[in-house]
């Protein structure tokens, strides 16, 4: 069984198709890419697999349920217990620490350790900033702690919405090496991205248009690392 | 965790929380100090209308029955209390709230070129030792507080020399060409008189046109001795309600726990009906006009209060509604986050309500504090004293601070409720 499968699945505001008859299926421990242009439906895609808004239409399974019929508390929870999120604006809280951001979703999961939560800091390399707040942080850094919570409650699939948006070439390369790591250790990842260097690092691209599956690429010589170079297929 | 978030917001955001905290204080300061005065104002009220004279009169039984029957106010058919009683008054059970009293003898008498003129004796500043230990000087000085002393002084019955001597009104001492330190001859139907006047008073009434003495220069002049026309009391009452004008109609129709707390209640009614107990043969009652004006005082001072500290809450309400309805809109994205990452609304709504009514508590004792310095400023420019803090008001001003701050919060909450991650995460 596949951890996700979308099966036509429609996103209609008023006359508006934001997502036309997606099917999509993403398997468990899986790197996938969600390329498009503005408007083709990304985030709308983001927002339904990341359990934070329903289709209008169509079923969406992840692990086996069917997160279209469940109610709002429920969406909370499967959101709190299997994806981890990060974006690109990154949205640590400005008044907590580092370790205070990433111990914020053990809180909101279980129950906050901070031994624990230092060791996420440390699989980013940001040990040695944990006590420093999100103003003290460089973008790439903040992107890291982003990372750290993310995965601090080991979930099912990290979403990651244009994680290197907001990053210089250095930053990115090094986010993309953590997810690098982190997909090695067996994560499954998908990663909204108009960046074709990072979208091409993946497994497998879908490229969405006018809120539909335009394209699928595989890459046949996955390595995830950045390829900086014009053997670029996009 | 939960700590740490609390302490953060409260720590990283305290101008907005100071903000709260300040329309907090100011709603809690208006609350207690209306509340205090509210509470204190029934006495306050009362002990100003005291300097405008008695509120209640003790006439003899006949004379109040003829009085009635005829609707005459003067005289007494003959008929006298006790001036040996009147100690008595001060031994009832609201004894505490008889503030001054004063007996009066009315001596009709007559001049030397034989116009009559109303010789009233009276105590001026009577001194008595009271069986309960307490001393009290009693008498029209303090209760005709109102008379404008044109010459002379007020008699001092304390001053050893107050025999034969006298004030006199202004309309009296301008007929007869008299005035302080001349002398008066009157005379009355037992004895003839020489009064020294010792001061002239405007009193705006007929008392303009009579000579007072001290009460034992008129008995004798009336030869009366030992006898008194009438008792005017000052006494410090509750407002009248339903249950007082029930007992005032007729006591017999209250049950005996109605009689009960009539009888332990300071209405005028209930210390008229306990004067009478101790006073023989007599009719005590409230001087209507006085009594009435008290309680219409007391209810519009009291209505006026309980407006401003509604007005003031509903203000302080308002300006808590903006504050945090603007810190959580301002917060949108960090609220946004923390439900994305799994927080139920009721987690975050929490979270929002402790800072808010930590806030809360802070203003609130603040304003307390305030509030009560507020009622001591109302109290010192409007009373001339200090305003009694009552313990109830501490709790009433809490449980207005949680009402106040959760309706406050109720536009807030509710957009924190409807708060969708998707709306403010994405941030494009």
């Amino acid at each position: 069984m596949s951890l996700l499968e979308l099966k036509n699945v429609y996103k209609i505001y008023g006359e508006l198709h934001a997502l036309d008859d997606v099917s999509l299926t993403v398997e468990k421990g899986e790197w996938v890419s969600i390329m498009g242009p503005s408007g083709s439906g990304k985030s709308t895609m983001m927002n339904i697999i990341g359990c934070m808004d329903k289709p209008t239409k169509g079923e969406v399974l992840l692990d086996g349920v069917d997160i279209a019929k469940e109610s709002k508390k429920n969406l909370t929870n499967i959101r709190r217990d299997k994806i981890g999120l990060i974006f690109q604006q990154f949205h640590l809280v400005n008044y907590l620490t580092a370790l205070e951001n990433v111990m914020l979703a053990q809180y909101y999961h279980s129950m906050p350790d901070e031994k624990e939560a230092l060791e996420a800091l440390e699989r980013v390399g940001l040990a040695d900033r944990a006590k420093h707040l999100p103003s003290q942080l460089s973008g790439g850094e903040q992107q890291r702690v982003c990372v750290a919570r993310a995965l601090i409650n080991y979930p099912e699939i990290i979403l990651a919405d244009e994680p290197t948006g907001n990053l210089d070439e250095k930053n990115e390369e090094i986010v993309v090496e953590l997810f690098h790591k982190l997909h090695d250790e067996g994560t499954t990842l998908i990663v909204v991205t108009h960046d074709p260097e990072v979208a091409e690092v993946a497994q497998r691209t879908l490229v969405l248009r006018d809120g539909k599956l335009s394209k699928e690429i595989v890459n046949e010589h996955f390595t995830g690392k950045i390829r900086f170079d014009d053997q670029n297929p996009f | 965790m939960f700590g740490r978030m609390i302490r953060g917001t409260l720590v990283r955001q305290w101008k907005k929380m100071l903000m709260i905290a300040f329309t907090i204080a100011l709603g809690a300061s208006l609350a207690s100090a209306m509340l205090s005065v509210m509470l204190d104002v029934g006495d306050k009220v009362n002990q100003e209308l005291k300097t405008y004279g008695a509120n209640i009169k003790v006439i003899p039984k006949e004379a109040s029955v003829l009085s009635d029957l005829y609707e005459v106010e003067d005289g007494n058919a003959g008929r006298y209390l006790k001036e040996d009683e009147l100690g008595k008054i001060k031994t009832i059970f609201w004894a505490f709230n008889i503030v001054d009293y004063a007996p009066f003898v009315n001596a009709k008498s007559t001049l030397d070129d034989g116009s009559e003129i109303t010789v009233v004796g009276t105590w001026f500043n009577h001194h008595m030792d009271l069986p309960t230990g307490e001393s009290l000087d009693a008498g029209v000085a303090s209760m005709r507080s109102w008379w404008d002393l044109k010459e002379g002084s007020w008699l001092d019955e304390q001053a050893g020399e107050s025999a034969d001597c006298a004030m006199i009104g202004a309309e009296a001492a301008k007929k007869l060409g008299v005035g302080a330190g001349d002398t008066v001859n009157v005379s009355g139907s037992s004895a003839d008189k020489q009064l020294k006047i010792v001061g002239v008073y405007d009193a705006g009434g007929e008392e303009d046109s009579e000579i007072y003495c001290t009460l034992d220069t008129a008995q004798e002049l009336a030869g009366l001795d030992g006898s008194i026309d009438s008792i005017e009391v000052s006494a410090l009452t509750t407002p009248d309600d339903e249950l007082s004008e029930r007992a005032a109609k007729d006591p017999s129709s209250l049950t005996v726990a109605q009689k009960e707390q009539w009888y332990c209640t300071a209405y005028a009614s209930s210390i008229c009906y306990q004067i009478q107990e101790v006073i023989t043969d007599s009719v005590a009652s409230p001087v209507r006009q006085v009594a009435d004006s008290e309680g219409a005082i007391l209810e519009k001072t009291q209505l006026l209060m309980v407006l401003i500290t509604i007005l003031s809450l509903i203000g302080a309400a308002l300006g808590i509604c903006n504050l945090v309805t603007a810190s959580v809109m301002e917060r949108s994205q960090e609220i946004g986050l923390m439900k994305a990452i799994g927080a139920h609304n009721g987690s975050v709504s929490l979270l929002v309500l402790t800072e808010i009514f930590i806030t809360a508590i802070i203003g609130g004792v603040a304003g307390f504090f305030a509030g009560f310095g507020f009622a001591q400023i109302i109290g010192h420019s409007v009373f001339g004293s200090a305003i009694n803090m009552r313990p109830m008001v501490i709790p009433i001003v809490a449980v207005l601070v949680v009402i106040v701050t959760l309706i406050g919060c109720i536009p807030a909450i509710r957009m924190l409720l409807r708060l969708r991650p998707t709306e403010v995460l994405h941030g494009r």
